[in-house]
């Protein structure tokens, strides 16, 4: 085991963790608003797709990038019309929203597989220049990483230090007093998602354009779905998500390490070690996970007419 | 305004409730086609002659229809697997991975006990199906039940898990010797009999027997009855003296061991073959299933043969008409959409 390959696995524990975070961040405020998003899957591969589309027909990974962001949201919109407007059960609409991501993406992605494209640039951790070239390599980081705890910290600021923040966790926490103290449950719950599912949009941005560089039909693989365990591993708090995507990371770093470093163990088994590490820390944190839950999150606001 | 059983009266047929529930499931049908055609249109497909086509390879012909049976067997029983812990207000979205490890353990009883005669054998996978489902479930059903983890997350995270455990055993032991993806071919005797010269096989039965079984157990037992309790107010049930905890755990295995008897049909009746990744989504599909028919017996026989019907014209869709697997999911995806905008229409709608 040698110094650079533990490096190298860090390197890429980082790269995976980034999109995982922001789509943690966008669930966050999801839920915070009452509105669990299990289709979370679905709006990152739609979000991937187009993103990786444009990316690929006009040169530019900005575009690109911008093209994911408004799709992720968009896609929240169509959550948001079933479950605010239709009141229809979120978690049922979830579910069809994942299945119209798998669709939508396949038949938006299908001429793009295997397409090269433009990535960001990428740029050198400042104070490492003095390492040697193969190591300096491995901690060139695209701007999206650079700015995801950045963003953690905007959305903390955004949910607990503005109004709009006060008024999103009001109506996460009781729609109807909000409603009695003069706020609108369903424009802020649309809010919400628009900005929750554009920053599933940036993270599905971060996995197809900056970090992988191609699509490939399910390439999220499983990515929405531990971003909604870590949502409640984080206690609906945006600054312990990053500790929630550090460990994942984390647990992502030590089974590449052990794949690297040629143990023995089936890969398919190291596989599960992220899934079942982030069951494992569920366990630990449970008990005290009800009373930070957001009050009627997954209840349907039937309105105060 | 009217109500439709008013402005109907001589129609006493119409003023049946399962009568009404089947038009409006086909008026929402419809518009979910309308909006799947634009689609259609969009990427370059003529919609009329997709439909057509759909139409007349599903059932429009005995082959299609035996066709569509066959895809229904194992979304009938996923949707009972979530139906059942759905009584007692458990989530179990899943039905995905307790489906993979039941059939895992069919798998092993098939590939061990290989020299022995059908009518032992099969009762034995099936067991053995049954049994790997349910310890999946009994997971999360364990720690709903002790308060720590919600099941939704735990089944969710569960379901990735599943599909890498099959990985493992097929790459590590099971493999067969020409190819590394699957096992070998399940000898006869650990094949569930087929029908008709079709590729119906007693998947089928298993399943109707089951549906039936579930609704005289949630209608006329005790069991039943104690269960509705738990799902109307868990509290008060409690305070009755309904053993909470036991139920949770119980009924969440059972629900696994439905899920895991689905992969045990889908393994020994559908392929005769374990598969990496065979599912594709046939635990989602359930749960949809049983949404979707507010857990009613005859709302999940209903919509599993509409699903059944997309699921097998899509396929069909992808042979002829190019267009890519995934957008079968665009299909269930829209007609779920419809329906979800709707939920006053939805007889037994939960909020």
């Amino acid at each position: 085991m040698t110094l650079l390959a533990i490096f190298g696995v860090i390197s890429s524990a980082i790269f995976s963790g980034t999109s995982l975070l922001y789509t943690t961040l966008g669930e966050v405020i999801d839920e915070r608003a009452g509105i669990v998003n299990l289709g979370l899957e679905g709006v990152l591969l739609v979000s991937a797709s187009s993103g990786f589309a444009v990316t690929s027909l006009t040169g530019s990974p900005y575009l690109g990038i911008l093209v994911s962001v408004l799709a992720g949201g968009l896609m929240n919109l169509v959550l948001g019309y079933l479950v605010i407007t239709r009141k229809a059960n979120q978690l049922a609409s979830g579910l069809a929203l994942m299945f119209c991501g798998f669709g939508l993406s396949a038949l938006i992605g299908k001429t793009f597989v295997g397409v090269k494209i433009n990535s960001l640039p990428r740029f050198l951790l400042p104070g490492l220049e003095d390492l040697p070239r193969l190591y300096t390599s491995l901690f060139k980081f695209d701007p999206l990483i650079y700015l995801v705890i950045p963003m953690a910290v905007l959305v903390w600021w955004l949910l607990f230090r503005t109004r709009w923040g006060l008024g999103v966790r009001a109506v996460g926490e009781n729609a109807d007093i909000a409603y009695a103290s003069g706020r609108n449950p369903h424009l802020i719950r649309y809010q919400a998602l628009f900005a929750g599912g554009m920053l599933a949009g940036l993270g599905a941005a971060h996995l197809a354009i900056a970090y992988a560089m191609n699509w490939t039909e399910y390439m999220t693989a499983g990515r929405g779905f531990i971003a909604v365990a870590l949502v409640i591993f984080s206690k609906w708090h945006p600054l312990r998500a990053i500790v929630g995507a550090l460990i994942f990371s984390a647990a992502v770093a030590f089974q590449l390490l052990l794949q690297s470093s040629g143990v023995q163990i089936s890969p398919f088994l190291l596989d599960t070690i992220p899934y079942l590490l982030t069951l494992i820390v569920l366990i630990a944190w449970g008990g005290t996970r009800k009373h930070s839950a957001p009050a009627s999150l997954g209840r349907v606001y039937q309105g105060s007419e | 305004m009217l109500k439709i059983s008013e402005a109907l009266p001589r129609f006493s047929v119409i003023q049946n409730k399962t009568v009404i529930l089947v038009i409006r499931y086909l008026y929402m049908m419809l518009l979910a086609f309308l909006l799947f055609g634009i689609i259609l249109l969009i990427s370059g497909k003529d919609p009329l002659q997709s439909y057509k086509d759909i139409f007349t390879s599903t059932l429009g012909s005995a082959y299609g229809f035996s066709e569509v049976l066959v895809a229904m067997i194992p979304m009938l029983i996923t949707a009972l697997a979530v139906a059942l812990p759905a009584r007692v207000g458990l989530i179990n979205v899943g039905g995905e991975g307790q489906l993979y490890i039941g059939a895992a353990f069919a798998t092993f009883g098939a590939l061990t006990f290989s020299n022995l005669p059908a009518w032992l054998l099969l009762p034995i996978m099936i067991f053995l199906g049954m049994l790997g489902g349910a310890l999946w479930a009994f997971i999360p059903g364990y720690l709903k039940a002790i308060g720590l983890v919600n099941e939704t997350i735990t089944t969710l995270l569960l379901n990735s898990v599943a599909p890498k455990i099959i990985g493992f055993l097929i790459f590590g032991f099971w493999h067969s010797a020409l190819d590394t993806v699957k096992t070998p071919n399940f000898v006869a005797a650990a094949r569930l009999p087929t029908f008709f010269g079709t590729r119906i096989h007693l998947g089928l039965l298993i399943g109707l027997i089951l549906l039936i079984i579930f609704w005289l157990f949630v209608k006329y037992t005790r069991w039943g009855l104690e269960m509705r309790a738990i799902g109307n107010n868990a509290q008060a049930a409690r305070r009755n003296g309904i053993p909470l905890k036991k139920y949770l755990i119980v009924v969440m295995c059972v629900g696994g061991a439905i899920a895991g008897l689905a992969g045990m049909s889908q393994v020994s009746g559908f392929y005769g073959v374990l598969l990496l990744n065979f599912s594709m989504s046939l635990g989602f599909m359930g749960f949809m299933i049983s949404w979707l028919a507010g857990g009613e017996p005859l709302g999940i026989l209903l919509m599993s043969f509409v699903v059944a019907v997309i699921f097998t014209g899509g396929n069909l869709l992808q042979l002829t008409r190019g267009v890519p697997y995934s957008v079968i999911n665009l299909l269930l995806a829209i007609t779920l959409f419809v329906v979800l905008a709707r939920p006053s229409l939805i007889k037994g709608k939960k909020a």
